[in-house]
């Protein structure tokens, strides 16, 4: 039941939205969607933590911890960046850059978006999923491109045909993927059920299952942000209006991710050798690299922040490369605190960027003096997502490096360069920007700054205390993905 | 009766990968798009052919939808949209066509050897025309690389989803219907969103040609 209730509210949220968008009330209608849905979010998760897995429906929708934990987020970043939105949008709107139709046109995809992720996180059905995923392509294609600004637009053609290239990998993977288990389990609507394939796993063909997993990989991948797929990422990030390229970081990626994992298991199964894993590993460390010394090199916040995020999405598919309950625990851990500390580092980066009116991370100075909130969430944040201690990030970062430094230690040395060259560059633009003689101007509407420090504070706990049932949780779904 | 069925698919496998070749040599956006129906119908009659010699009854469904959304509705759209954007004589610079079609030949090969393994285990009467299926799939995907104007980019999107389709039917008999629907209704969506997308890109660059669309580049 609760399944259909967070399908429903999304949707029928984008709807409503699409209707009354442009009445004044469209951001708090947006929120209440938002928090309806992650209300349903939590009794779903309840249910689970008391019962166990089960599916739903004629087995279409499959729910076990592992899933669960990522529905809970999601939901819950949603609603968070639906309430930031509110005045972020409003000041927008005020500063001349977005008319009504495009606030309409924002807030009804905004809800679909939210919509498909859930809908790729709760489906049993490897097809379904495809479906979903090239819908949360197409329903942020043109959120990117909101503002019309001809680099906003180049950024939504280049997201556009870079995922849907990407994707088509993905769809032949699938049809691999069906075609192996049609052999086993017949024809017919059963045979990309994932539960069904994840009973049969050690019977499908293993010449088939590998193939089928490089063009998962590479498809899914694309989107997840992986070296070398990640080119549409920072442009798509930098343009699109901020509350976009929070969920597109905090969410989608993680969204992403999942299916990846999802097929990896199938695969572990049918080969029984730990080919997926080495995969996974090689994508996921050239992702942590190459995005260290780019972001390096950037001028933009939002572009250095997205380079962020492809350099921890990368550390997060290493993690799961490397397998074992130690490190998909360490994976699962990261996945969570990035999404919740990055979306808090663009809530304040989108506020800041609104005082200054740019972008340029050397036009953005002094915002302690001027804000102190959105200057200490800004600092605060960076310092979060750069793995200090006591963050959550410090204590998963931790963890990854040393299960790498046991399994693999010849990776160790390219992760901790990765690492302290991103916290080099991260770190000294950071004081810059907080620090130093102020400028900018007063935004006309009061910022939205508790989502950040809620979300900071959330990390904070993550990083000193897990709390039983949470890291149980967890161990539950390491066990579950191995 | 098994057997000219099977000839016969192999006939249209043959007429698609050809059709993809002519569309990787043709400047002219709107034979293009005719080009691209005709590959739709190929498609939708071969589809009918498999379901009619293997008794596979969901497949008249999807070739059905085929027709429906790849012959008449898609190319439709696109006429549109290329009269009301003026765009039909474009004729556009590209790489010289006869080193694409040697890149094209390298890729069929490729696709060739890559399917082997997996056609031998298939067990429908169309198996030996994966390797076509991948050779569409990769010959529309260097369309797209060697294509400066976002229509023919599109076209080549597009084609490339055919390609897939073939594979999936020439391997397993389709995808479970609900789906085949779903990705059908992604495609239709993804039309409409680019069909927007394009009057927004003329709006603001005068022109649909995608060089200038080269700014956001790492330096």
């Amino acid at each position: 039941m609760e399944i259909i209730w967070i399908l429903a509210i999304p949707l029928t949220g984008g709807l409503l939205l699409a209707l009354f968008g442009c009445r004044s009330f469209a951001p708090e209608l947006n929120a209440m969607m938002s928090f309806a849905t992650f209300v349903a979010s939590v009794f779903l998760a309840i249910r689970v933590v008391n019962d166990g897995s089960f599916s739903a429906y004629n087995e279409q929708f499959f729910v076990d911890s592992f899933n669960v934990f990522l529905v809970a987020l999601t939901a819950f970043v949603s609603f968070t960046t639906s309430l930031f939105s509110r005045p972020y949008m409003r000041i927008e709107q005020a500063h001349g850059k977005l008319s009504i139709n495009m606030l309409r046109l924002y807030h009804s995809m905004y809800q679909l978006f939210t919509f498909t992720m859930l809908l790729v996180l709760l489906t049993n059905n490897m097809g379904i999923m495809w479906v979903a995923m090239e819908a949360a392509t197409l329903t942020t294609v043109l959120l990117v491109s909101l503002y019309r600004t001809p680099a906003s637009l180049e950024a939504a053609w280049k997201y556009f045909i870079l995922c849907g290239v990407g994707l088509a990998q993905a769809l032949f993977g699938t049809i691999l993927l069906y075609f192996a288990a049609e052999k086993v389990l017949g024809a017919g609507g059963t045979a990309l059920l994932w539960t069904h394939l994840d009973a049969v796993k050690h019977q499908l063909e293993p010449t088939v299952l590998s193939l089928a997993f490089v063009f998962l990989l590479v498809g899914y991948g694309t989107k997840v942000g992986l070296a070398p797929l990640h080119s549409w990422l920072p442009d798509a990030h930098a343009e699109g209006p901020t509350p976009v390229s929070a969920v597109l970081s905090g969410l989608l990626l993680n969204v992403a991710l999942y299916v990846v994992v999802r097929s990896k298991v199938l695969v572990d199964g049918a080969l029984g050798t730990h080919f997926a894993g080495d995969l996974m590993m090689g994508f996921g460390l050239l992702s942590v690299v190459l995005a260290a010394f780019y972001l390096s090199r950037q001028k933009d916040v939002k572009r250095m922040f997205a380079y962020s995020s492809i350099e921890h999405m990368g550390l997060v598919t290493f993690a799961f490369g490397m397998g074992g309950p130690v490190a998909t625990f360490a994976g699962m851990l990261h996945m969570t605190v990035h999404s919740l500390t990055k979306s808090a580092i663009f809530f304040a980066v989108g506020h800041a960027t609104q005082k200054s009116g740019t972008q340029l991370m050397e036009n953005i100075r002094g915002l302690i003096s001027t804000n102190p909130t959105i200057g200490w969430g800004l600092a605060i944040g960076t310092l979060a997502i750069l793995g200090m201690p006591p963050f959550g990030v410090f204590a998963s970062e931790f963890l990854i490096i040393t299960t790498a430094m046991h399994a693999y230690p010849w990776t160790t040395p390219f992760l901790l360069i990765a690492l302290g060259v991103a916290f080099a560059a991260i770190f000294s633009r950071m004081q810059e920007m907080v620090f130093g003689p102020a400028t900018g101007q007063r935004l006309p509407h009061p910022p939205a700054l508790i989502p950040v420090f809620v979300h900071l504070g959330l990390v904070l706990l993550l990083g000193l205390y897990i709390p039983p049932y949470l890291a149980d949780w967890y161990r539950q779904a390491a066990a579950l993905i191995g | 009766m098994l057997n000219f069925a099977g000839q016969l698919i192999n006939l249209f496998a043959a007429m698609l990968l050809l059709i993809s070749f002519a569309m990787l040599s043709q400047r002219r956006v709107l034979s293009l798009i005719n080009l691209f129906a005709l590959q739709g119908l190929v498609l939708a009659v071969s589809t009918m052919v498999v379901a009619y010699s293997s008794s596979q009854h969901h497949l008249y469904y999807s070739a059905g939808l085929t027709l429906l959304l790849k012959v008449l509705v898609l190319p439709w759209i696109l006429h549109r949209l290329i009269r009301k954007l003026n765009v039909k004589w474009d004729v556009e610079t590209m790489f010289n066509i006869p080193t694409t079609m040697l890149v094209g030949i390298v890729l069929v090969v490729f696709a060739f050897n890559l399917a082997a393994p997996i056609s031998q285990m298939a067990g429908t009467i169309t198996r030996g025309t994966l390797g076509i299926a991948m050779a569409c799939v990769l010959l529309s995907f260097l369309m797209m690389i060697t294509r400066s104007k976002a229509v023919p980019q599109v076209i080549g999107f597009l084609a490339m989803e055919n390609g897939l389709f073939f594979a999936a039917t020439s391997t397993s008999y389709g995808m479970p219907m609900v789906v085949e629907l779903g990705i059908a209704l992604d495609v239709l969506i993804g039309m409409f969103i680019l069909g927007i997308f394009f009057f927004q890109i003329r709006e603001t660059f005068d022109s649909l040609d995608l060089k200038h669309m080269e700014k956001l580049k790492e330096d």
